[in-house]
């Protein structure tokens, strides 16, 4: 079935770039992970079922404060609260999945995974399992072989600043802001999760700006009114 | 935290209790959301901005962080207006580095 072999190939293109952008923060939680008193098989079973780098991060540095392990887990849903919100959108996009196929997906619904299947979905193109999987499977991978590694050879990477690493993701993620910028209200939306975000960033602190900032955008989007020319743009376009 | 619970040392359990936790909110946005019948249109004009929306706060932060950042994402947000999104990320890299090296 050469239409599916390509659906998968053209997921597996999307996730270069992620799995790239994501290698160095890999490896170096599994060097953490160590270094934080996990042993590297509960290292790499974290990277497999958490499956989320900034909660497991955050996770590594309460394992190693010997805090109580539901606070450790409060936590990481915290910082994975973002989810929700995704979750929420993610499911019209997937219409043409079955309920289990859709349980599969959601499991590996990471945030440029998410981000790149809405961008599919804006180009009209449906969102398939073969391409979704095309995409998660090669991060999934390679995330949980770079823990792996990571947890075996300890600090790979001594200053990931010094390199410029740590900066790869924002700029990754300010170019798929980008991409987004045909859709209705675009602007304000930007600029209140913007504004929203810097502001619970110095009061509430981190992770909380990004579930602060998201709602602040979120309310602003509902409140404003859709522009009626995009409405009527869609509306042709579902015309024969 | 070195104990044992039923077997299994303690960090084993958290880190599956905090797997079933993280699969919940994936999943859970869909779930609450699919007892709607028909999406009312202003929950979908939100639901239309959360890409954006959440994207933003993770830059946003990374601005105000110091001078070579926010210079190097000025430049990155007028490349990214023209060019593709690994070219972009190839002149960010580059620019980032070489404006830390120079102390900025």
């Amino acid at each position: 079935m050469p239409p599916t072999r390509s659906e998968f190939i053209q997921g597996v293109r999307a996730s270069l770039p992620i799995v790239a952008a994501s290698a160095p923060f890999g490896l170096l939680f599994g060097a953490l992970a160590v270094d934080h008193g996990l042993t590297v098989g509960e290292a790499v079973l974290m990277s497999a079922l958490v499956f989320a780098g900034a909660s497991q991060m955050v996770g590594l540095e309460l394992f190693s404060a010997h805090v109580a392990p539901w606070i450790i887990v409060l936590s990481v849903f915290a910082v994975n609260f973002r989810h929700v919100l995704y979750s929420a959108a993610l499911g019209r996009r997937l219409v043409l999945m079955s309920g289990w196929q859709k349980a599969i997906a959601f499991f590996f619904m990471t945030d440029p995974q998410y981000a790149a299947a809405e961008a599919r979905a804006d180009s009209k193109t449906p969102v398939t399992l073969n391409w979704y999987m095309g995409m998660g499977l090669p991060i999934y991978s390679f995330w949980v072989l770079e823990g792996w590694i990571g947890a075996l050879f300890g600090r790979l990477i001594t200053d990931p600043a010094a390199l410029g690493i740590d900066f790869l993701l924002p700029i990754y993620f300010m170019g798929l802001v980008l991409g987004f910028r045909e859709r209705p209200n675009w602007l304000p939306v930007v600029i209140a999760s913007g504004l929203g975000s810097v502001a619970a960033f110095y009061t509430v602190g981190s992770p909380w700006h990004v579930s602060f900032g998201t709602l602040a955008a979120v309310v602003v989007a509902l409140v404003l009114p859709a522009p009626a020319d995009a409405a009527d743009v869609e509306a042709v376009e579902v015309t024969p | 935290m070195n104990g044992v619970f039923l077997g299994l040392p303690v960090n084993i359990w958290t880190i599956l209790a905090a797997a079933i936790v993280t699969y919940g909110t994936r999943i859970g946005g869909h779930l609450l959301l699919s007892r709607f019948k028909r999406i009312p249109p202003r929950i979908d004009a939100a639901l239309n901005a959360v890409p954006a929306a959440v994207l933003t706060t993770l830059v946003a932060p990374a601005v105000i962080t110091g001078s070579a950042e926010a210079l190097t994402l000025a430049v990155c947000l007028l490349i990214g207006l023209r060019a593709p999104v690994m070219a972009m990320l190839g002149i960010g890299w580059a620019m980032i580095v070489a404006l830390r090296a120079a102390g900025l």
